[in-house]
């Protein structure tokens, strides 16, 4: 499903509602070029998911473990991987457990990380941005 | 017998992708600070992490910790306790300098002082030959991290704002790699800004309420700019784009600490974490402390500095304790 969004707001709203869909062990991969609006599609899909700490980038810290109402949420970013070793997997493999994984720069992991259940993908468009979600 | 000096503390630090030990005196001499970076591997991948694993602070971690002895003249006869950071962190990677450390401690039956890393930050302001005492107002600004700090005692801290978004340190980053710049890109864009107009482009910072940060809206900002122009243009204006935004993650950081430091009524500032290392940072702040140099990024000399205001945990206890990846 192709959407515009206009706005960060807006970006967090359609998060929201793909986050009521999700339950424990699901992946989701959240795609696009530099400030395309990931970390914020993020955020708003925690939000509804009852996160209350601070959702930020998790670029150098490359994996954020929030606490939601009666959910674990990992929020992933591969930026800075080429590709995923299997040692690399052991160190991400725990934010995978219990949790939905949302996981920015997803191309890294491809074939590594576990099946995305829902593909997202942002785009610079217009002044805003278009966002794809994809069940898969 | 003890080595010249008396006792000394020996730090680890393996929360990110830097493996370091140091030894540190109590008095907070630094007598070796050994840090194995990746950055040159880093360079050769343009920022992308060879590979972002544990097993590479697995492998780096025992030598690292035999130079420090080494580079100090000392054994492990001459360390009285051992600190480690504990997190926050990626927890892989946290877990090898905690087992390393237990390992060492339990070993010598040594107590063991588990370490915030933000703590080890800000206590990097406390090493010999300038220490600074609390209270002070504190910006630590780094790849992962961008925080307002009333540092009120050794012990004290208070949050009183942080980024929403990006780091500062990250937005540097991230810049660079827009601009088509090498790694690391904080120093980058530090180096090409010396040759451009910071006044040639006004990029927006964002003002959000209170004392907290925001740098995604300033990175799209640059990308816009970046896609209006062709390719020899770019070329061209390369160096007033570097100028200009590091203008505004600059001007963002001085607004922010100053005002935080009026409201906490402190009249002194200080600056750690890797962005302190930029120069057009320590200029605009003229005022402030900043971290020596070496210490701006990773080391494990700040954290065996914090674990002299932080309490031990007695031999064996510590062997169940646990690394945490964000407080």
């Amino acid at each position: 499903m192709k959407q515009q969004s206009n706005s960060p707001e807006e970006t967090e709203t359609l998060a929201a509602g793909l986050a009521r869909r999700l339950s424990a062990g699901d992946v989701v991969t959240v795609a696009g070029e530099l400030g395309a609006g990931k970390t914020t599609f993020v955020r708003g899909a925690c939000g509804a998911l009852g996160v209350r700490e601070r959702v930020t980038s998790p670029t150098y810290t490359i994996g954020h473990r929030y606490h939601g109402d009666g959910i674990e949420v990992s929020h992933l970013d591969l930026y800075r991987f080429q590709s995923i070793s299997p040692a690399e997997w052991g160190d991400l493999e725990p934010y995978f457990e219990d949790a939905i994984a949302f996981v920015e720069w997803p191309e890294a992991g491809e074939g590594v990380l576990p099946p995305p259940r829902f593909t997202v993908r942002l785009r610079h468009a217009d002044a805003g941005r278009a966002v794809e979600i994809e069940e898969c | 017998m003890e080595g010249p000096g008396g006792p000394l503390i020996l730090g680890i630090e393996t929360s990110c992708d830097e493996t370091a030990a140091a030894l540190v005196t109590d008095e907070g001499e630094i007598r070796s600070s050994v840090v194995s970076s990746q950055a040159e591997l880093h360079a050769r991948y343009g920022g992308v992490v060879p590979e972002v694993a544990s097993r590479r602070h697995l492998e780096l971690v025992t030598p690292v910790i035999r130079e420090a002895l080494a580079e100090a003249n000392a054994s492990l006869e001459d360390v009285d306790r051992v600190a480690v950071t504990r997190g926050p962190g990626l927890i892989g990677a946290l877990l090898v300098g905690l087992a390393a450390a237990k390992a060492v401690a339990w070993s010598r039956r040594l107590p063991l002082v588990p370490v915030d890393h933000l703590d080890g930050h800000v206590a990097s302001l406390y090493l010999e030959p300038d220490p600074l005492e609390p209270p002070f107002l504190c910006l630590l600004a780094s790849g992962g991290h961008t925080m307002l700090l009333d540092v009120r005692s050794y012990t004290e801290r208070e949050l009183l704002g942080s980024t929403l978004d990006d780091a500062a340190g990250e937005a540097f980053d991230k810049g660079a790699r827009l601009l088509g710049l090498g790694y690391p890109g904080g120093r980058e864009i530090d180096r090409l800004a010396g040759e451009g107009d910071a006044s040639a482009y006004d990029f927006p910072v964002a003002r959000v309420p209170g004392l907290d940060f925001s740098f995604s809206g300033l990175k799209t900002a640059l990308l816009y700019a970046v896609r209006d122009l062709g390719e020899e243009e770019l070329d061209a204006r390369r160096a007033d784009l570097a100028a200009s935004f590091q203008h505004a993650i600059v001007r963002a950081l001085v607004e922010r600490v100053r005002e935080a430091a009026t409201q906490a009524g402190r009249d002194r500032i200080a600056i750690v974490g890797g962005v302190a290392a930029n120069s057009a940072l320590r200029a605009a702040l003229p005022e402030a402390t900043a971290a020596p140099l070496a210490l701006c990024t990773d080391n494990a000399a700040m954290i065996a500095s914090a674990a002299r205001w932080t309490e031990a945990v007695p031999y064996p206890r510590y062997l169940a304790l646990d690394a945490y990846a964000s407080r």
